[in-house]
């Protein structure tokens, strides 16, 4: 089991470094940033000690392992924008986005469990056509559309929820609906074909000639086998939320990373958008390497088989 | 060429009972978009361009300031609601069918030489593709977005380049299975080079899994875009998009909710056909795809 979960963590740490290297490429190919920096009546001799200053006069191979060095140990520069150490502004917003994708996952798995576990259960009949409907139609819905629809209605005219910020508890309910309700699709299907086929199985079947009860047949016995795909499939579904989540943070001015991207992106403040992504990379795939040692855990032919 | 099939999936004869309807409204609605979209210069609609001040936030014909000659209303210029929801159209189906063709032919490549090589080709690859998948796409358009500039092309790169791995990791996987089985070890013996059994025995062979994710995908796009465009990433006005639209009447919802709601509206539609395609395609293609 360790070496398997060693092997994986190196190749987490392969997948960040080539990563690291698109997003060190991306930054450089716009354009100096001294044109940023600098004030416009700049002589080429300011431009010159700055380049220096900056180390940005040395070979771009340099240049590339010291950003890296310093990435490592959380030291990003300065924002641009902010003027303030990107550090500073990732602690300030990562508990925000880390918070409302744990809502928003509460909502989703909330929404998920019933809906997939009653339509295998009643495979076939409206039940599970309605249940079907409901997971798709999240899916189908652009979220920034459904956030202007509920910030209309149930924070403007109705004035029963807050229609943005994260002052409350109350503050959650929006953002973390629309952005539970668009990845129940997968999630649902899967537990769903899951539910279908272990109802199916030969020690579901002893378990009810034992007499065991239904509830607890489907609820306890068939649904804990079941759970084994919908486990490998959260990291897609983890990436998923952080991409929808840029969009949905922008509509409801959510303070979290997201909103710290599209204003890094805006204002093209470079530091802060490398120390986005790569943040959001880093947890992504510390979220992919964690499912797969609990997989591996689960089941011990994927371990051997790599 | 020779199409087997896998053994789980030929484990029992599906019950004439049980085969599913043709999803019929799905493809009805997918069928009249693709063709507003592609007739949308000789439907003798307005201009979607044309401006009219003074007919500014005139409500659907239903309402009471309505009329005929603006059945969905008009927008913050008095442009016409209908027309730019056609025009806009051929936008969101373009991207989605250009990205989702350009991915899926990079990410099947990748997928059958990897699962064809195996060993270190096959590592790295992996790595390759898990580092992309790991990548959240409305970031990297909008880092290209500002850096080079929105347009039609650097939306369909952008969402090409990290949506490629979806297919990259499903295809490997249906290979590595296809290789286990004797038509390959055959098709080897018979002399056939490592181009020939990827392109005639195992490229056909993964077909039914692209189909089904291709046609899962193209709403996944639409909904992508229609983002950028909404965040002012994607197809830059004044051509209309339907994400810009939204945006567009973001402002206004309390008073002109039209404005928003109607391209909303076909967003909802469109991605909702596709996906149910998507959905009915798999199950009766290849009901073992789960995860996609």
């Amino acid at each position: 089991m360790l070496r398997f979960v060693v092997f994986r963590l190196l190749q987490s740490l392969v997948a960040l470094a080539i990563l690291s290297v698109v997003v060190f490429i991306l930054a450089r190919a716009t354009g100096d940033p001294l044109h940023m920096i600098l004030p416009m009546n700049a002589s080429e001799e300011d431009y010159a000690n700055a380049r220096q200053y900056l180390g940005l006069d040395r070979p771009y191979v340099e240049q590339y392992l010291s950003f890296v060095g310093r990435a490592v140990i959380g030291d990003f520069g300065n924002s641009i924008r902010a003027r303030r150490p990107v550090i500073e502004l990732l602690q300030a917003r990562l508990p925000y986005s880390l918070k409302l994708a744990a809502f928003a996952m509460v909502v989703s798995l909330a929404l998920a469990f019933p809906l997939g576990v009653m339509a295998a259960v009643h495979k076939g009949t409206g039940v599970d056509r309605a249940a079907q409907i409901v997971a798709i139609l999240g899916q189908s819905l652009p979220t920034f559309w459904v956030s202007i629809v509920l910030v209309e209605f149930v924070a403007g005219r109705l004035q029963w929820l807050p229609a943005g910020g994260a002052d409350s508890l109350a503050s959650y309910v929006l953002p973390g609906f629309t952005l539970g309700w668009f990845v129940v699709a997968g999630m649902m299907r899967l537990l769903r074909s899951g539910m279908l086929e272990v109802l199916d199985s030969e020690y579901v079947k002893l378990a009810r000639l034992k007499g065991v009860a239904e509830h607890r047949v489907v609820w306890v016995h068939a649904l804990k086998n079941a759970l084994i795909p919908v486990v490998t499939f959260a990291g897609i579904y983890f990436a998923i939320l952080v991409t929808t989540a840029i969009v949905v943070e922008t509509v409801f001015a959510w303070p979290g990373l997201g909103r710290l991207a599209y204003d890094g992106i805006t204002s093209r403040d470079f530091p802060v958008i490398q120390a986005v992504v790569l943040t959001t990379a880093a947890i992504v795939a510390a979220v992919n390497l964690g499912v797969d040692c609990l997989y591996a855990l689960i089941d011990p032919r994927i371990r051997y088989g790599r | 060429m020779s199409v087997v099939v896998l053994p789980e999936t030929a484990a029992a004869p599906v019950p004439a009972a049980r085969r599913r309807r043709w999803p019929v409204v799905s493809i009805g609605i997918i069928v009249v978009f693709v063709l507003v979209a592609l007739l949308a210069p000789l439907l003798s609609l307005a201009d979607p361009y044309e401006q009219a001040l003074r007919l500014r936030f005139r409500p659907p014909v239903w309402e009471d300031r309505g009329s005929w000659a603006h059945p969905l209303g008009t927008d913050r210029l008095g442009r016409d609601l209908l027309t730019r929801i056609v025009w806009g159209s051929r936008v969101s189906l373009a991207v989605g069918a250009c990205a989702v063709l350009l991915a899926s032919t990079i990410g099947a490549a990748v997928g059958l030489v990897a699962g064809y090589y195996g060993g270190r080709v096959d590592a790295t690859l992996m790595r390759v593709t898990d580092a992309t998948l790991s990548f959240p796409v409305i970031l990297l358009a909008l880092i290209l977005a500002v850096t080079v500039g929105p347009s039609f092309g650097n939306v369909v790169i952008a969402i090409s380049v990290i949506l490629w791995a979806r297919y990259a990791r499903v295809v490997r996987g249906q290979v590595l299975t296809l290789m286990t089985l004797d038509f390959i070890a055959q098709a080897r013996i018979a002399g056939a080079g490592a181009w020939r059994i990827i392109t005639r025995h195992l490229l056909p062979n993964t077909l039914n899994t692209l189909v089904v994710l291709i046609t899962l995908q193209v709403g996944y796009v639409i909904i992508v875009e229609a983002s950028l465009s909404f965040l002012g990433a994607g197809i830059p006005p004044p051509t209309p998009a339907w994400g810009s639209m939204i945006a567009e009447g973001r402002d206004f919802v309390t008073s002109a909710w039209w404005v928003s709601f109607f391209p909303g509206l076909a967003i909802l539609l469109v991605v909702l056909a596709f996906n149910l395609l998507g959905d009915w395609l798999r199950d009766t293609l290849d009901p073992k795809l789960r995860q996609l």
